[in-house]
């Protein structure tokens, strides 16, 4: 570190499960250099102030998902956001909203994982092939129809934007629809009707109103929003023409 | 797949919404425009244009009853599904109460627009 | 024994830490415009089954300083609520490619708009073609 660094406040809203009723705010000064990012910042704090403060990360480079966190009340990932963008003033880091707080910036992510799970985030094969079949084979335009959300890093920053989460814990969410739906259209699955119970189910994708707030943090522009809306369509679909069809759709 | 799963009942809902709001975007501003400001003031447009034989016989042409009850019955709708929603997410969660109002007035509304566009005749 | 204690934050007031949430909020209470403008046509309908005095009545209504501000007041909001159904709309439906190429936000939102306006003046020539 050389002399002449820049200070700058970081307010980080700390919680440890073992001492403290709730969280509170705690301010550190940190000096900076213009490449640092906002881990680095915690990161410094934990180095020299507080080896307790307790965040996650991994990659540093905006692809492993573990980083997000609340900066001045906005989720985002927290390797790929600047000190130098909010200098001169202070920047508040918070646990991703919406979350339970594990301890300090970490969140409980359980609940997450089981509905990851439960989309069956795997292709399942409309016809099972044999190896002397041959591979699977897609085209280009097949390709593209689902391209887009398979970016996803499940970094869930799409929850903590989303007051409908917070609202309703139980609702699958934009993530993980997302997903879901990038396997329902992916040309070699044939498992749509499968998870359409879970679609059009109370949890499903009905909690959605459209705020879309999601889409706008998705730090892959996987368009969240629109995969859940998608699924309404399919859903109500389904609903109604459910008896007509010779399966009689899900249950 | 996680056991016990119930299917929702929203599509009914939340179609009547999107029909609804559709509607409104669409024919909205110009609807209040024509039938609250425009007409009654004479300003651009005919006043006598709502006179009572004119949409006497509006409301007796097919066509005519259609869009009447399309737009009370499914603004009605639209506007019930958001307000019950914003409701829950001001943090107002009035349950049963809440939904019978919004969506039974939606209701109440349309079976009223049905007798009255049925009893104005043909 | 875990010493986990898993903190829940409260969803008070949510609605209000965002500029973007609190947009949402005054979108979707655009809302009770819609269904106040519905009420005043849903009594409209009722006098008109009542009679022609009774229609004469409720067209009386119309004309007072006090029916002019409502109106007024729904208009603008209901401005607001055909502006925002249509700015979303990009989120709420399917892609559509045209030429191998996904069709923008912005031609979406337009064209929806584009559409209302369609809308618009087509009922002005119907009042003017029934009505004058
Ligand atoms: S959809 Fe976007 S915001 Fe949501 S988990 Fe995936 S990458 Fe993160
Ligand atoms: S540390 Fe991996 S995404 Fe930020």
């Amino acid at each position: 570190m050389t002399e002449n660094l820049k200070i700058i406040e970081i307010e980080v809203l700390r919680y440890n499960p073992e001492s403290d009723r709730e969280p509170h705010l705690e301010v550190y000064k940190v000096p900076f250099s213009d490449d640092m990012s906002v881990l680095q910042g915690a990161q410094y704090i934990k180095d020299n102030f507080d080896g307790s403060l307790t965040f996650r990360w991994s990659c540093r480079m905006a692809i492993c998902g573990s980083c997000g966190m609340m900066i001045n009340g906005i989720p985002k990932l927290s390797c790929e956001t600047f000190l130098r963008d909010y200098y001169p003033n202070r920047i508040r880091l918070e646990a991703m909203h919406h979350f339970p707080i594990e301890k300090d910036l970490v969140v409980d992510l359980s609940g997450f994982i089981e509905k990851l799970e439960s989309i069956q985030p795997y292709i399942i094969p409309k016809e099972p092939r044999s190896l002397e079949q041959g591979e699977y084979l897609q085209s280009p335009k097949q390709f593209s129809d689902y391209i887009q959300f398979t970016s996803c890093i499940n970094c869930t920053l799409c929850y903590a934007a989303c007051p409908q989460f917070g609202l309703n814990p139980d609702f699958i969410g934009p993530g993980a629809i997302a997903l879901l739906h990038r396997y329902n259209m992916d040309s070699r699955d044939g498992a749509a009707a499968e998870r359409m119970e879970l679609v059009a189910s109370e949890e499903g994708v009905f909690h959605c109103s459209a705020v879309g707030y999601c889409s706008e943090v998705c730090p892959k522009h996987v368009d969240p929003a629109n995969a859940v809306n998608i699924n309404k369509t399919n859903a109500a679909r389904d609903y109604f023409l459910r008896f007509l069809s010779p399966k009689g759709g899900s249950k | 797949m996680k056991p016990g799963l119930k299917r929702s009942n929203a599509p009914i809902f939340w179609s009547l919404f999107g029909a609804g709001g559709m509607l409104s975007a669409l024919f909205g501003p110009a609807l209040v425009f024509i039938t609250g400001i425009a007409v009654p003031f004479g300003f651009i447009l005919p006043a006598d244009a709502m006179s009572y034989p004119k949409m006497l016989a509006f409301a007796q042409n097919f066509i005519g009853k259609g869009f009447i009850l399309a737009v009370i019955a499914l603004f009605l709708w639209f506007a019930a599904h958001r307000i019950f929603h914003s409701l829950h997410e001001v943090g107002i969660h009035a349950g049963v109460g809440a939904k019978l109002i919004c969506y039974g007035s939606a209701f109440v509304a349309t079976v009223i627009s049905v007798v009255v566009l049925l009893g104005l005749g043909f | 024994m875990s010493k986990r204690r898993p903190y829940v934050r409260p969803m008070e007031g949510w609605w209000k830490k965002n500029p973007y949430f609190v947009e949402y909020m005054i979108h979707e209470s655009t809302a009770l415009f819609v269904a106040g403008y519905a009420f005043v046509l849903l009594v409209g309908l009722v006098r008109l089954g009542q009679g022609e005095a009774a229609w004469n009545g409720w067209l009386e209504a119309l004309s007072s300083p006090f029916s002019l501000i409502i109106h007024l007041l729904f208009l603008v909001a209901i401005l607001y609520h055909t502006y925002t159904w249509f700015k979303i709309m990009p989120i709420t439906m399917p892609p559509i490619i045209v030429g191998g190429k996904k069709v923008g936000p912005g031609v979406i939102t337009g064209s929806g708009l584009l559409a209302a306006l369609g809308a618009s003046l087509v009922m002005f020539a119907l009042v003017f073609w029934l009505g004058g």
